[in-house]
């Protein structure tokens, strides 16, 4: 049984452990800082599939597939996949995973779709469930295709947008009845489920705007939940703020007397160089925080060169209807918190 | 979290940075005008081969419409546009790119309810209300005896 | 001389229409789809209560090519129109001037969907 504590956290009494985690990219993701740490960087953004649609797809098995195999399982050994992404009705996800047989959740938190997934996991774990993948990934030709314009057609991104990022990512997680007495971490010690914001912001080009609101409620709900304070963390990463959305997520935060500058930062803001690369204010997108996770954060946790890691992922839950109805933008975040070391709580 | 949406809307400008006005308008100016000053060396070539004003316009936006549609199937267009902006918006062969890229983007869903009707899903907002207003203005010399 | 003079004016007049449409852009929160359809509805207006023509007969097609020329050419379609068919011309004129400009973006739309395919931005 995951203990309540507050409004809206859980601690997890048998943490679940995660056991492998895969991320793949295409070129701008290659070019970007974090490339040399991805499992796989494929240049070519078709993935070798007649449409755009169908490459996300493939991306979502290619990135299943490989977390599976480093995980050293088969397909039959999973209990449940909990994947999901942005296009409508989820099929990049469900068309990617269909052949591969594994019990199957989907899930739409827009682009928090991993922190939900990693949540679900967990508590999915904590009732006796075995080994648990958890998926999701985007495709910027998609997410154009569906959102804004055709790809060919000529128009400005204004300087709040941000760039869809082309990848995914994929962890295993192994529940407490499938862990080995040497289990190595990442331990997803604790969850906050999200509530929906919304301050009133309508420009679907500025999503960071939009998303910040959702992710103070949460971090800020996580923290007092847990008495915890930004130090006792190492790292406090968002989804796909941006700079926008981070600068606004500081601002929040200060005026509810939390200081979240010296230990926040942001996968839109990692995966790219944004002086060089021409995304604007940043990276965005389920595949952003999904293969920033993947490739580098849950990496350095099971190393141990980061020791605690409060990752709040958020998502804007609008729709190109609701956009062109002239609706605001709702968001949420979701929180866990993850450590490198099973007995290393930053609460007590 | 006690801001209302005023005041986080207050806020989210502090920190949205603004297009750069500066940079963006002189680059729509020349790229606008370039294509223009080409329009016009068309209409000059066009009309020295013997074909009267009108037909030289015509076939002039014509040449502009075939010029923006090569673009746009490779994949050139957008790449100009990203500088040019209205530069490349105003001019008809923004019109012609409007139609172009969505006849080539959905064409994977196929050519009748992709290529076909995706076609207009840009551009069809100014034949309709471009037809529209003039068939208004043709009612309104109608009814003011002017026909 | 004159040619480079033509040039020049129709440089200076279409650059300065899209500039304008620029600053629309830039300053108001107008999308690009809806600063077009004001430019066409513009146009025809203009067209209508001839002010357009003399930037015409001074910019050609610094005054033609921007969507502002659409609109006024429209106007001037249905205009004509009905001058020599009556009232039928308020529905034939306007299609009937632009249908060269029309078609072909149909037409050149169409063999491009068939020939090339979206290339990758990512």
């Amino acid at each position: 049984m995951a203990l309540k504590r507050g409004k809206q956290t859980y601690l997890f009494q048998h943490p679940a452990a995660i056991r492998s985690f895969a991320a793949i990219g295409s070129k701008r993701e290659g070019e970007g800082p974090l490339g040399e740490f991805f499992d796989t960087i494929d240049p070519d953004s078709t993935f070798g599939q007649k449409s755009w649609e169908r490459a996300e797809s493939r991306l979502h098995h290619d990135t299943v597939e490989l977390a599976v195999k480093k995980a050293g399982l088969s397909y039959a050994d999973l209990d449940c996949l909990l994947a999901g992404d942005l296009l409508n009705q989820c099929i990049g996800a469900t068309f990617g995973v269909r052949e591969l047989g594994i019990p199957y959740l989907g899930i739409y938190g827009a682009c928090s779709n991993m922190a939900e997934g990693l949540l679900l996991s967990a508590f999915l774990a904590e009732s006796g469930l075995r080994y648990l993948g958890v998926s999701t990934a985007s495709h910027f030709c998609t997410a154009e295709r569906q959102y804004r314009f055709p790809l060919e057609y000529g128009g400005q991104r204004t300087p709040t947008s941000q760039w869809t990022v082309t990848g995914g990512g994929a962890v295993v997680v192994a529940g407490a009845t499938a862990q080995t007495p040497d289990q190595a971490g990442p331990w997803i010690q604790a969850a906050a489920i999200g509530t929906i914001e919304d301050k009133g912001i309508k420009d679907a080009a500025n999503m960071g705007a939009a998303m910040a609101p959702a992710a103070a409620a949460t971090i800020l709900g996580f923290l007092s939940d847990t008495g915890t304070t930004p130090e006792d963390y190492d790292l406090i990463l968002t989804g796909d703020l941006g700079q926008v959305g981070s600068d606004l997520l500081y601002e929040l935060a200060i005026r509810e007397g939390v200081d979240l500058r010296s230990r926040h930062t942001d996968c839109g803001l990692l995966i790219y160089d944004r002086d060089r690369q021409d995304v604007h204010a940043g990276g965005s997108g389920c595949g952003c925080c999904a293969s920033v996770l993947c490739s580098y954060i849950l990496p350095s946790l099971r190393e141990g060169r980061v020791k605690r890691v409060l990752f709040a992922a958020t998502g804007a839950l609008l729709s190109p209807t609701s956009t062109q109805q002239g609706e605001s933008i709702p968001s949420i975040a979701h929180a866990v918190c993850l450590t490198s070391r099973k007995e290393d709580l930053p609460w007590n | 979290m006690s801001l209302t949406e005023s005041e986080y809307d207050a806020l989210t400008k502090r920190y949205s940075q603004n297009s750069k006005p500066w940079i963006n308008v002189p680059k729509a100016f020349l790229i606008g005008g370039g294509i223009c000053a080409l329009g016009q060396g068309l209409i000059e070539g066009y009309t020295r081969l013997g074909l009267p004003a009108d037909l030289a316009s015509g076939a002039c936006s014509m040449t502009l419409v075939v010029l923006s549609a090569l673009c746009t199937g490779l994949g050139i267009y957008d790449q100009i546009a990203r500088h040019a902006g209205a530069g490349t918006l105003v001019p008809i062969t923004g019109f012609a790119n409007a139609m172009v890229s969505p006849a080539l983007e959905f064409k994977s869903e196929g050519l009748i309810l992709g290529t076909g009707a995706k076609m207009f899903a840009i551009a069809g907002p100014v034949l309709v209300y471009g037809i529209s207003a003039s068939v208004l203005y043709g009612l309104i010399r109608f009814l003011f005896g002017q026909a | 001389m004159e040619l480079i003079e033509a040039l020049l004016r129709a440089f200076f007049v279409g650059g300065l229409i899209c500039a304008v449409g620029q600053l629309l852009i830039d300053y108001t929160p107008l999308t690009p789809a809806r600063i077009l359809v004001s430019f066409v509805v513009l146009g025809v207006v203009l067209g209508g209560i001839g002010i357009y023509q003399p930037l015409l007969d001074f910019a050609g097609a610094g005054a033609s090519v921007p969507l502002t020329g659409f609109g006024a050419l429209l106007a001037k379609g249905v205009r004509d129109a009905m001058a020599e068919q009556g009232a039928i011309g308020i529905l034939t004129g306007g299609l009937t001037a632009s249908a060269g400009g029309i078609t072909t973006a149909i037409t050149a739309a169409l063999l491009v969907a068939l020939l090339c395919r979206s290339r990758d931005k990512a």
